[in-house]
């Protein structure tokens, strides 16, 4: 009795299952949803990094330096670029990443068609403003000895800052920076709002074709947390390199 | 070998240093002594512009360095400076500490610098901890490295902030030692210390500020046998 009960419920998932992911190629539209993915995190991960690094040079080079330096065009310049920087953090921060990406598809970039460079662009906005935060508290978490001694022993601004400080930040940054990237990963789920085909929007397309949510939904899921552990486990071990000096 | 004229340096309203005129012979041992706020680590850190002052000026080796003129990065490679909190880079090997600014400067090539480095770790009796990081080194043994990080830029002038201010007692001397070497051997140096005893034994010249001026000066002998000023005589009775 009990041994039929369970072969009928076993091949009523296997009916799910092909139904869900085999018949017409369904697994295709997960996989390319999976590429899609991919591609936006990783892309607007960088771009969140470059401009991340950017922005928080500039607030704290602005916090640091700005009133010792002398009167002049520079100080001016800097003054400009570090309100520009204030105002970009606090309206990304200020609006829902799907606003935003609804008003760089349907607003901005009204005529492109590609939605995954416009989606790109919107994730990777938002993402720098958030990862410049980040910089800026791992910068100003060094301590200002740190700095004294490279200028003390010559070397320039720029090169104070990339051979002491920036290995120091990226150190304890490492984490939270991580952190970001995990939730930026699963904020592109959002980028169906602009019918940019991503692993979200594969997962309701199949699910409006077969009228079932449980296979599709849950398939996305674990999906997202696999990405999401593999992502961990590779932090962890630049982590584990990068701590090599605090042995004792 | 630097001379300082007027200099002056406010925070805000705090006026540190209130007019300095100073003259600092090649091979001569200036000490700075003075109570807490007396502006001393303040003349120090303006000597290689780690303060940027507010009014006068300093020539060093004759060149204006507190005019924008200045490349204040080039005069900096021939002033070492050590730091009362050691400021090692703990994300460097010992080694690394002694190369990068020589390295980078294009001062001496990876091979050199490594000699350099070892010679000058032989001479603080560490060589055996070139290859550790200073996360695992004594307060004193930082102290060391940071003196001969220093050194590796081979400067012709040292300034001393309070260097032995930060450390355990037990390892004072170590690093009273070197320093001590350091003068037989005829570095200029520019020291603010609270180790009255060091300032005895290696000063030529003693420098007792207070309140942001230089109150009074003289070799050692007559700095702590016979202080000429109420100031002096009451700030010694306290720390001696």
């Amino acid at each position: 009795m009990l041994f039929s009960d369970i072969a009928t419920w076993f091949s009523g998932v296997q009916a799910e299952f092909t139904l869900n992911f085999i018949t017409s190629n369904r697994w295709r539209l997960i996989y390319n949803g999976l590429l899609v993915t991919l591609q936006i995190t990783l892309v607007a991960c960088l771009m969140g990094i470059v401009i991340g690094i950017i922005v928080a040079t500039v607030r704290t080079t602005k916090d640091k330096a700005g009133h010792t330096m002398r009167k002049g065009l520079p100080r001016t310049l800097l003054v400009i670029v570090d309100w520009v920087c204030r105002l970009y953090i606090t309206v990304i921060r200020g609006t829902p990443i799907v606003i935003q990406l609804m008003i760089m598809y349907f607003v901005i970039f009204v005529s492109s068609r590609n939605g995954v460079l416009v989606a790109i662009l919107a994730f990777g906005l938002n993402s720098g403003a958030y990862v410049s935060e980040i910089f800026r508290g791992g910068i100003m978490s060094i301590d200002a000895g740190q700095f004294e001694a490279g200028r003390s022993l010559g070397l320039n601004y720029v090169q104070t800052m990339g051979l002491i400080i920036a290995p120091q930040v990226l150190k304890n940054v490492l984490p939270t920076l991580a952190n970001e990237f995990i939730v930026l990963l699963k904020e592109t789920a959002v980028a169906g709002y602009v019918a940019v085909g991503d692993l979200t929007f594969a997962a309701n397309r199949i699910r409006g074709v077969t009228y079932s949510a449980f296979m599709p939904l849950i398939a996305v899921a674990l999906i997202y947390l696999t990405l999401v552990m593999f992502l961990t486990w590779l932090v962890g071990k630049l982590e584990r390199r990068l701590r090599q000096s605090d042995n004792r | 070998m630097i001379t300082v004229k007027n200099l002056t340096k406010s925070f805000g309203e705090l006026e540190v240093l209130r007019g300095i005129d100073q003259h600092i012979a090649p091979n001569e041992k200036t000490v700075i002594i003075g109570p807490s706020g007396s502006g001393k680590s303040t003349f120090l850190r303006c000597l290689n512009l780690l303060e940027q002052p507010t009014g006068g000026q300093i020539l060093f080796d004759g060149v204006e360095i507190t005019s924008p003129a200045c490349d204040i990065n080039h005069v900096r490679r021939k002033m070492g400076m050590v730091f009362q909190q050691f400021n090692l880079f703990p994300h460097l090997t010992v080694m690394k500490n002694l190369t990068l600014s020589p390295t980078t400067l294009g001062l001496l090539n990876k091979e050199q610098a490594r000699e350099k480095a070892e010679q000058l770790l032989i001479r603080v009796g560490l060589l055996d901890k070139a290859n550790v990081y200073p996360a695992q080194l004594s307060g004193g043994q930082k102290q060391r490295i940071a003196i001969v990080r220093a050194l590796a830029m081979e400067p012709q002038v040292m300034l001393f902030d309070e260097p032995t201010s930060a450390l355990d007692p037990e390892m004072v001397g170590e690093v009273l030692d070197v320093m001590k070497q350091l003068a037989v051997d005829g570095m200029t140096m520019v020291v603010v210390t609270h180790e009255m005893g060091f300032a005895r034994e290696v000063g030529d010249r003693v420098l007792f500020m207070d309140e942001g001026l230089v109150v009074e000066e003289g070799p050692p002998e007559q700095i702590f046998g016979a202080p000429q000023q109420a100031r002096t005589q009451d700030f010694l009775r306290k720390v001696l």
